[in-house]
């Protein structure tokens, strides 16, 4: 979508910022890690090999109150779930080699998903994808190692209201979707889907279920013709 | 802890992701899933922003981010192009006050 008066692409600015934001989550995982009886070593392999940060807070958190492996493996697992409905949605967008994109894949978390799906330009998706990836990684890392080997000196980043940044970034992210009517409807039901799935479901799959906000759409508003205005 | 765990959660992690991305090779959608894809977006985000602002586990809990989120949101919808780290930091702000008068 070209606006009339397109702004500058910013997500090389705001995805350092979101990763730095993530970096500080990353010291506190750090912390946990080595509390529940992680080595420095495996917290910080952890961090590059798994990365993604509900998954290893998830299996970190059960571990470390004693709970078993496997049932914090398969809540971890589920998780990470969502990943896999991120890769569909940034499929148009990930271009090249498939060793370029085998790489790429790891770098498939919220804040780059989010990142590539809320440019106005198609053109940008990628790129942005690629500088929230890879600098989330990149303070993410940092924050682990500062955490489990030097401990917490800057509290719990929730004091700071950290938590409510990334939802309230990802607000803007979805400003270039719902210009549209089934945008809207697809955002609204995913929302409403989500929201019921929470209580009765386990953490990880309300967002997953989410995804059926998009079929939801596609029912209400029937097939609305594609246009070369769609952001995506 | 061992490393099993840690080995399993990082091969099935990477796993989702990669068949994510790359399900499409083997078998392109058909028109109509390609319909469905390009509203993935809106109802992904949508339901991420309300996991991340009233999830607490596997309970809904109304707490300090719904008011910075909803201030945010707020900014967001009036100052159409209210740039991101505005947001974030109205977002971030709010919560905190919130949390600190609470």
């Amino acid at each position: 979508m070209t606006a009339p008066h397109s702004p500058r692409p910013s997500y090389l600015r705001d995805g350092i910022v979101l990763g730095a934001a993530v970096g500080l989550f990353g010291v506190t995982f750090g912390v946990l890690a080595v509390a529940a009886g992680l080595t420095t070593l495996q917290a910080c392999a952890m961090s590059v090999l798994v990365f993604t940060g509900a998954s290893q807070f998830a299996l970190v958190g059960v571990v470390g109150s004693g709970g078993s492996v496997a049932a914090a493996l398969a809540s971890s697992l589920l998780l990470a779930s969502r990943n896999g409905i991120y890769g569909l949605a940034l499929h148009p967008h990930l271009k090249g080699t498939v060793a370029r994109r085998l790489l790429g894949a790891q770098f498939i978390i919220d804040e780059s998903t989010a990142m590539a799906l809320g440019q106005r330009e198609h053109r940008h998706a990628e790129p942005a994808f690629w500088v929230a990836g890879l600098s989330v990684f990149v303070f993410w890392n940092l924050g682990t190692l500062a955490g489990a080997v030097g401990g917490n000196a800057l509290g719990d980043p929730n004091q700071w209201g950290l938590d409510a940044a990334f939802p309230a970034g990802f607000i803007v992210l979805m400003r270039p979707h719902i210009a549209r009517r089934s945008g809207q409807i697809a955002a609204l039901a995913g929302a409403l889907i989500a929201l019921v799935s929470i209580p009765l479901l386990p953490a990880g799959a309300p967002i997953v279920m989410g995804a059926l906000g998009a079929a939801a759409a596609l029912v209400v508003v029937g097939d609305e013709p594609v246009s070369a205005e769609e952001p995506s | 802890m061992s490393w099993w765990p840690i080995v399993a959660l990082a091969v099935g992690a990477y796993a989702f992701k990669a068949i994510g991305l790359l399900a499409f090779d083997a078998r392109p959608p058909s028109p109509r899933a390609l319909r469905a894809l390009r509203l993935l977006p809106p109802a992904l985000l949508g339901a991420l922003i309300v996991v991340q602002t009233v999830a607490d586990g596997e309970a809904l809990t109304v707490d300090a981010r719904l008011a910075g989120v909803g201030v945010a949101a707020l900014v967001a919808v009036t100052w159409r192009r209210a740039p991101f780290l505005v947001v974030l930091v109205v977002a971030a702000a709010v919560t905190a006050a919130v949390r600190a008068v609470g």
